[in-house]
Order: C-alpha cells, then sequence, then structure tokens
C-alpha cells in the first residue's frame, strides 16, 4: 500500500522536525550559489537565525525571472563536475530556466515518482506506457525513471502518433499510462476511429494524467471512456517536475511530498502567507536538492490546502486541482505558453501593425490557438499574395517559438478590441 | 496611360464591401469595375473608379487599409480574339499579369480590359507602340461602361 511508510505516514511533528532538518542543510548549500550567496550576503541573512518552519517567512522568494537573470549556472551549488543531468521548462526558447541535476537528485526524484506511481496501485507487474515527449520535458524521462524502480515494465512511446500508442497498447498489453488530459480526449476519437474500445479490448487500469490542468468533469469523462482509474499530477520542471504532488486512491487532492519540499500558500499581492484552506499561490522550497537548491519559489499556481487528514494514512498535506494562474501563462497540449513570446516574435515580423488576439478553443477534444494579428496599414501593397505570405511567415516564426502551430487570421488594422489602456491578448473558450 | 487601381483590405466577413460602397455613394464616386480575391479569413477588394485619388482620401479617413497601385486599362475589340491579341503580346514580352478583369464598354464593339502587370512602364509602352489605346482616370469616367464582367 505505501512504497515508504515511514515517510508517507509519518506523525506531523516528526516531518515538520525533518523538514526543518532539510532545511538547514539546503541553506548551507543554496549559500554556495552565485544567487542566493549574494542574496543573503546583502540580507545579512543568518542561516542559523531559521530555527522554525515559521522563520521560512525571512527566506526571499525566488521568481522564474531570477532564474533567467542569471541563466543558465547562477544557482549551481556544487561544481559543474557532479552534475549527470539537466532539464528545461516546456515551450519556452531563448532563456527558458534550465534546472540542473545531480545523481543524487535523479535518485530522490525518482523515488518520488516511484511513491507516487505505487501509491495509485501500480506495481512491477504492470506494463506502463508513457506517452509524453521524452527529452528536456521533464514529463518523458521523469516517470520512465520512476516506473522502472517500481520494476514495471516501461514502454517509452513518447508523445503522438495516435494509432501506433492503440497498437502498443494492445500488443503489449499496457495497462498504465502517463498522458496529457486533452490528449486521452482526442486518443478516444482515434480509438473509436479504429473500432477499439478500450474498455473491451484492453487492459489499460491505471493512467496518470498530468502536464495540463484539467477539470473534474474531464477527468471523469476520460476514465468513463477508457474504464481506467485516473490520478492528477501536478509538478514543474523548477522543483523537478512530475512527482512533486499526486492523488492517492482517494482521487481528493493532491498529496504534496512534504519531506522533499516546503508548501506555502501565499497571497500574491501581499505575498503574506495564508492559513490552510485559502486560496493563494502556491511557492515551495527543495529540501533534498544539491545541484540546484531553490528557495520559496513562486509557481505562480492558485490552489489551496484541504485542510485535515487524508483518509489513505498519509500524513503529507493535499493541495487541491490548480485554479488558474496568478500570471498570464497559457498552457496548450502541455506547452507552457506567455502571450509575451508572441509578442515579442509578431513585433519582428514587418507588416504586422500593434494590436493582436490570441484565442484559445477546443474542438473535438483538441486544443486550437487562433492568433489574430492586425496588419500594419502602411505595409499594405493592394496584393494578396502579400498578404498570404505575411500570414505564413508569422505561422512559422511563431511554431519555431511556442511549437505548435496556431492558425492566424489577417484583421485590419484597429479592429481587435481594447481595453482601457492595456489590450485585452488573450481569449480562453475552452471548457472541460 | 497609366490608371489607378484602388484595393482595400478586409477581413472576410458581412458587411465590409457595403462600408465601402456606403463611402463611395456618399462621396458620389462612380465605381468601373470591381474583384474581390479571398483567401479564408481576409481578401482585397479591387476598385477602378471614376476618381482613384479621392475615394482612396474618403476611404483611409473612415480608418480603411487602401493603396492605389497603378494599372493599364486596355481597350480592346470586342469581339473573337480580341483579348487573346494582347495577352499574346504581353507574353510574348515576358510580362506578368497579376491580377485583370474587364467590362464590355458597346456589346460587340468595344470593351476595356484592366491589367495589372509586374512592369507597368514597360507594358505601357509596348501597348502604345504596337496601336493599344489605354485610358487614365479621366477617360475612364468619361466612358458608360454596359455592363461588367470578371475574368
Amino acid at each position: 500500500m505505501y512504497w515508504d511508510q515511514k515517510i508517507e505516514t509519518m506523525a506531523r511533528g516528526e516531518l515538520e522536525k525533518l523538514q526543518l532538518a532539510r532545511l538547514g542543510r539546503t541553506l548551507e548549500r543554496a549559500k554556495q550559489s552565485e544567487h542566493y550567496g549574494r542574496l543573503f550576503g546583502r540580507m545579512k541573512l543568518a542561516t542559523e537565525k531559521i530555527r522554525t518552519l515559521a522563520d521560512v517567512q525571512d527566506l526571499p522568494l525566488t521568481t522564474k525571472e531570477d532564474l533567467r537573470e542569471l541563466w543558465p549556472y547562477g544557482f549551481l551549488a556544487c561544481s559543474r563536475d557532479e552534475l549527470v543531468r539537466m532539464h528545461s521548462s516546456s515551450g519556452t526558447t531563448g532563456r527558458a530556466t534550465v534546472i540542473f541535476h545531480t545523481a543524487s537528485d535523479i535518485a530522490a526524484w525518482t523515488d518520488l515518482l516511484a511513491r507516487s506511481m505505487y501509491m495509485t496501485g501500480m506495481r512491477r507487474s504492470d506494463v506502463f506506457q508513457n506517452m509524453m515527449t521524452y527529452g528536456l520535458f521533464t514529463g518523458g524521462l521523469g516517470f520512465h525513471y520512476g516506473a522502472e524502480k517500481i520494476g514495471a515494465l516501461v514502454i517509452p512511446a513518447g508523445a503522438g502518433n495516435s494509432k501506433r500508442q492503440i497498437q502498443l497498447i494492445r500488443d503489449f498489453e499496457t495497462t498504465a499510462i502517463h498522458i496529457i488530459p486533452s490528449y486521452a480526449l482526442h486518443l478516444s476519437t482515434v480509438f473509436e476511429e479504429v473500432g477499439c474500445d478500450p474498455r473491451r479490448d484492453t487492459k489499460l487500469r491505471l493512467a496518470f494524467l498530468g502536464a495540463e490542468p484539467h477539470s473534474e468533469k474531464m477527468r471523469r469523462k476520460i476514465e468513463e471512456f477508457y474504464g481506467f482509474k485516473g490520478f492528477n499530477s501536478y509538478g514543474l520542471s523548477e522543483m523537478n517536475g512530475p512527482g512533486m504532488a499526486f492523488e492517492c486512491p482517494e482521487q481528493n487532492g493532491m498529496h504534496i511530498w512534504e519531506d522533499n519540499f516546503i508548501v506555502e500558500i501565499i497571497d500574491p499581492k501581499t505575498l503574506k502567507p495564508l492559513p490552510d484552506g485559502e486560496e493563494g499561490e502556491l511557492v515551495t522550497t527543495t529540501l533534498l536538492r544539491e545541484g540546484m537548491p531553490i528557495l520559496r519559489y513562486r509557481t505562480k499556481d492558485l490552489t489551496r490546502i484541504i485542510p485535515g487528514p487524508c483518509p489513505c494514512g498519509r500524513t503529507h498535506r493535499r493541495i487541491e486541482r490548480i485554479k488558474g494562474r496568478t500570471d498570464d501563462m497559457m498552457i496548450l497540449k502541455g506547452v507552457n505558453i506567455f502571450p509575451i513570446q508572441i509578442e515579442k516574435k509578431l513585433m519582428e515580423i514587418p507588416g504586422v501593425g500593434t494590436n493582436f488576439l490570441i484565442i484559445l478553443d477546443r474542438e473535438e477534444y483538441n486544443d486550437h490557438m487562433t492568433v489574430k494579428v492586425e496588419v500594419q496599414k502602411e505595409y499594405f501593397g493592394g496584393d494578396l499574395h502579400q498578404l498570404e505570405a505575411l500570414r505564413r511567415r508569422i505561422v512559422e516564426e511563431l511554431k519555431s517559438d511556442i511549437l505548435i502551430s496556431p492558425k492566424v487570421d489577417l484583421v485590419e488594422p484597429d479592429s481587435l478590441p481594447k481595453s482601457e489602456g492595456k489590450a485585452k491578448r488573450v481569449i480562453d473558450n475552452r471548457k472541460d | 496611360m497609366i490608371t489607378y487601381q484602388l484595393s482595400i483590405f478586409a477581413e472576410n466577413k458581412p458587411g465590409r464591401l457595403a462600408a465601402v460602397t456606403k463611402v463611395l455613394a456618399k462621396e458620389k464616386i462612380n465605381i468601373r469595375a470591381t474583384t474581390i480575391a479571398t483567401s479564408d479569413t481576409f481578401g482585397v477588394i479591387n476598385l477602378i473608379v471614376d476618381d482613384p485619388k479621392r475615394a482612396e482620401e474618403a476611404l483611409k479617413k473612415t480608418g480603411m487599409t487602401v493603396s492605389l497601385s497603378p494599372v493599364l486599362a486596355v481597350l480592346i475589340p470586342d469581339q473573337p480574339g480580341g483579348l487573346d491579341r494582347l495577352t499574346q503580346l504581353l507574353f510574348a514580352e515576358g510580362v506578368n499579369i497579376n491580377n485583370a478583369y474587364g467590362f464590355v464598354l458597346e456589346g460587340h464593339q468595344k470593351a476595356v480590359f484592366v491589367v495589372s502587370v509586374d512592369q507597368v512602364e514597360k507594358a505601357e509602352n509596348l501597348l502604345e507602340k504596337k496601336g493599344f489605346q489605354t485610358l487614365d482616370a479621366e477617360a475612364l469616367s468619361a466612358i458608360e461602361p454596359f455592363h461588367y464582367m470578371k475574368y
């Protein structure tokens, strides 16, 4: 039932003691990095003064901007020789945040994923098909290692190629999958197309739904179609990636592994901590990271801690489904996209006017992005081909940056809605 | 002679052409010929009018995206082979036609063929040398079209 019973069911008092001891070591390590070394010096922060978990509030917050500013090695707390792996946040190019791991970091992360999957009922007898992109994205290798640690047979299918995915599921009697929820819905249409009923024709029993926020209704819909139990998985590359918080068989909130992370919910405006039960921004501190410890990282994700113990017996607190973002990040097919990325690209292209609008739609379980772009008045030379070439160029340029091929509509100058002062950039029509 | 074609960038949705004709009606500008080229969600409305400069100003004032480009309005006989003589000539000289449309002036007598080409001046000289008559905006506004036809 438990992968690591001692840790998973540890009494709160003991768990907090463990956290504090690990925090002390984390601070000592963090000091070795350029960023925290400098910051602690400037703040005259004496790490030995951090005696209780409440003192965590005295530590500085860390943002994605901080990571970008000292890109790529400014947070490194060890020599580069000790590193064995790097990962990067999904979707972004240029100054994408990069995370480095030592061998012991990878081992700790792997253990968290094994623990998470074991919690949902995965065992060494399972056949696990990982339908996530392998590579810089943490969802591929993270789950892969965790499933191997449990001893399951891993099929590293990677993302896409729906018919082959179904073939693999049938040929090798896959029992567990890791999949992006919107892709799970899309794949259901392919199952129908090839005349395969997953309830009747496959052995699927478990699914890890991750890399994309989704509603309870969407989960139920996926479970209904496939006949498996779907478990919500949360993580971000700065905190390893998946395996940070995971649902137990109760399917009521995700246990965030507090032996590895200090969890806070703060008011995103005042930056003050909020009590359990109140909604705010999730802030987390790594406790076992050697290569790149990160203190009080602002995830920009909105959630709350579900008060009270979980019937499953685990003492690690649960966070609710992610409610939204404190910034304007969009997640499309598991790729993180900021409107500013699109804006920057568009403004580099001659002929593009001042305003644009991003519209997100969900059709046939597939997410689509449409970018409406105003054409510059002076650019128009009366020629349709010129406009078509401009549109093609915009599609190509955006695709190279955000990895998703958007539909681009050219619109007349000054035709897009402008709200007072700040233009409205994103309309999200996606529901469930 | 060279005349000017008015091109308007418009989204492919109801009311866009109506917005253009409303302005021109108000300004009492006469339309001699029109074509529309569309690409999915947007398109270009091309117009030959009797006063292109004034039409351009009026449309721009309402915020529309307008462009004036030189075209040749060639008088051709309205009979079999009339257009062929013109197109063969342009082809022989390597002049490319980007867009073309026309209207009949007098049934079975005369027609006007509007061509937008890649080398306007070269084509203009060529046509004059070969005895084609080209019309400017003034000449175009003087003639009474019989009906429009689109190529």
